[in-house]
């Protein structure tokens, strides 16, 4: 162990050193201020892939302090290996607090989810971002979704959204469903489910996007609106389960499939894991929960 | 019964030691040390070297050793390194006139003040296995030059004495060179960054994009004016001292391609440049990238752009091997919230696309039944 901590001793706080995190933290200021806005940022290569989370952990880098205690989710759940591999690199670089508890925690770092319990004022919700640009797949250069930014040109979008509706009668977007925030700037609210795009609307948490690769970092902050983009007579509305949560009942929660067999054989169960287990200790049970209840 | 994809931080530790195992090898082997990886694998560590950003013979030879020869994974080791260094400067540029040349060829002259000088090439030898090289052949000690070392001037500089080339670029008095690693790229970018850019880019891209402008997709007529590896001084100014301090030297591969040039309104026809260096003896590197350089400044001189070599945001956005491997072997994370939302859709449109499908065969059956 203790040539563990001499190794990274050579690290700084937090992994990046303190010029770098000032310049994130100044590219944070100014997204705060300017909310749904894409702000470029110098990047630097982490200790871990492009695409994997770097975003995400630099914004988290920048803004942890000691006393914070963070919580990790990839696709709603604290033990996915992604999530454990980035919450034991905070453990060892900056050695703070973790917790799998949402309430618990000041920083959550998410990857594809939004926590089912409502945010709290005081957290900071920090997503990994992999493409940042909502037009991205409708014109691929930069330098024109820039300017359709800068003069709220966002009728490609709209057209997309239609022929959608032309097409299949309703919007086929399920994940990274473009949001518009504050009544300005069309955003990416990376790729959760659209099922959690009401949660980042008038959230009592700040909400701080980063985009690694990309080299951009944008930001929600409390109370903004943020509004799924739709049409008077489509309007939008999110995923519904016909069945509830398999092991805590939950229903109005997202659900993950999960294949019991090759014979057709399927559960429904929390993607929030935080949630599940918190609902069951409070004694809710599913239906296929069933030795579990008995135990407690 | 439903089990969880529980004890990820358990297998995640489990896979690493299994890495570390499969990394050594047969351990009734000696393990290779960072010695012999540098030397006997020297071009390797150039390329991490290169495209890593760092110039350290040693750590990218550990690089290389700890991603087990996987070159792409041992340049993202270096470069992770790389980013946590402190910047206490910036170098004067090197200047490659002055180069220690171990090799120099041009292909638009014959001979040259310095002459050519075909150094440790690979060309011209015949790409025959070689059985010996199986044992441990000791090969036959290099002949040592005699003669008085000549001035080498480049070919570049022989050309713009009679003004058939264009000037060298250069930066107005009061612009800092960019710097990729420090500041956000925002397109269009100025060609100090991009050369930038290129200069660590990854070498198979930059080879084909290279390979596409010789096949007609943005020709541009290249002349290998010069290649030129060897040693240079890396001098930087201190603010007391009146002269430059050398800090060391560092080996590099100089490309100067000479592109043929109609001219414009502005200005007459001459020669143009296409410029390539890196870290290290890597020529095919070094030429791929003057090819892209010179691609890339379609606009600069009011060529069309019609190529995908000469798309900067599309060249220089993709020109990363890090970046790219990061997203494209992101895919293997889990996806399931995703997915799960687009199995969600797949089965409504299925279910719309059967009731329509149902729909219109009781119509026609209804049709036929009337007719």
């Amino acid at each position: 162990m203790n040539a563990h901590t001499d190794n990274i001793a050579q690290y700084n706080f937090a992994y990046l050193d303190e010029q770098t995190k000032r310049m994130i933290r100044r590219a944070i200021l100014k997204a705060i201020a300017i909310p749904g806005y894409q702000v470029p940022f110098a990047s630097r290569e982490m200790p871990m892939p492009y695409g994997w989370g770097t975003g995400g952990v630099q914004v988290t880098a920048s803004i942890i302090g000691t006393d914070d205690v963070l919580k990790v989710i990839d696709q709603g759940a604290d033990d996915t290996t992604n999530a454990v591999s980035i919450r034991a690199f905070f453990q060892k670089v900056a050695n703070v607090a973790v917790t799998t508890h949402t309430a618990d925690a000041t920083i959550i770092q998410t990857r594809h989810r939004i926590p089912e319990e409502p945010l709290k004022s005081g957290q900071v919700l920090v997503y990994q971002v992999p493409i940042p640009e909502p037009l991205r797949f409708l014109e691929p250069r930069e330098t024109e979704t820039r300017k359709m930014h800068a003069l709220e040109e966002y009728g490609l979008m709209h057209v997309k959204l239609y022929e959608d509706i032309a097409q299949h009668g309703h919007i086929a977007t399920t994940f990274a469903y473009p949001v518009k925030v504050e009544g300005r700037y069309v955003m990416d609210p990376s790729p959760t489910p659209k099922f959690d795009n009401p949660k980042m609307h008038m959230s009592k948490a700040l909400q701080l996007f980063g985009a690694g690769r990309e080299k951009r970092i944008y930001a929600v902050p409390p109370y903004t609106r943020v509004e799924s983009l739709d049409f008077e007579d489509h309007p939008f509305e999110i995923q519904t389960f016909d069945e509830p949560c398999a092991l805590c009942g939950g229903t109005n929660v997202y659900l993950d499939e999960v294949v019991l067999d090759d014979r057709g054989g399927r559960m429904f169960v929390c993607s929030d894991t935080d949630n599940c287990e918190a609902r069951r200790a409070e004694g809710h049970r599913g239906h296929l929960s069933g030795e579990e209840a008995a135990t407690v | 019964m439903y089990v969880a994809v529980k004890g990820g931080e358990a297998a995640i530790q489990n896979a690493h030691r299994l890495l570390a195992d499969r990394r050594r090898g047969d351990r009734n082997l000696p393990s290779i040390t960072l010695e012999q990886i540098a030397s006997q694998l020297s071009l390797a560590v150039d390329r991490v070297m290169s495209e890593g950003s760092l110039y350290d013979t040693g750590l990218a030879a550990l690089a290389v050793k700890q991603a087990r020869g996987d070159m792409i994974e041992a340049i993202f080791l270096l470069r992770a390194y790389r980013t946590t260094l402190p910047r206490f400067g910036y170098s004067r540029p090197v200047d490659t006139a002055a180069m220690l040349v171990e090799r120099r060829v041009s292909a638009t002259y014959k001979d040259l003040p310095g002459g050519q000088l075909l150094g440790p090439t690979f060309d011209y030898t015949h790409r025959l296995l070689d059985p010996e090289l199986a044992e441990d052949a000791a090969p036959a000690a290099p002949e040592a030059r005699s003669e008085a070392e000549e001035a080498m001037p480049r070919v570049s500089d022989i050309l713009a004495n009679e003004g058939l080339i264009e000037e060298d670029g250069s930066l107005p008095e009061d612009r800092e060179p960019g710097d990729i690693t420090r500041e956000p790229p925002e397109f269009p970018m100025e060609r100090d960054q991009r050369l930038q850019a290129l200069s660590r880019g990854d070498e198979g891209f930059l080879l084909a994009l290279g390979y596409s402008t010789q096949r007609g997709y943005g020709r541009n007529h290249p002349f290998a004016g010069e290649i030129r590896i060897g040693e240079v001084d890396v001098e930087i100014d201190v603010p007391e001292l009146d002269f430059p301090l050398t800090l060391g030297r560092i080996r590099v591969t100089e490309c100067q391609m000479v592109n043929q040039f109609k001219g414009s309104k502005k200005v007459p026809p001459q020669f143009t440049r296409g410029y390539g260096l890196v870290f290290g003896q890597s020529e095919r590197k070094a030429m791929a990238m003057s090819l892209c350089d010179r691609a890339l400044r379609a606009n600069e001189l009011d060529e069309d752009i019609t190529a995908p070599a000469q798309d900067e945001e599309f060249v220089i956005s993709h020109c990363d091997n890090v970046q790219a491997t990061g997203f494209v072997e992101h895919l293997k994370l889990p996806h399931y919230v995703d997915f799960q939302a687009e199995l969600g859709l797949v089965r409504q449109m299925r279910r719309e696309y059967e009731e329509r499908h149902k729909g219109a065969a009781a119509d026609t059956e209804r049709r036929e039944a009337a007719e």
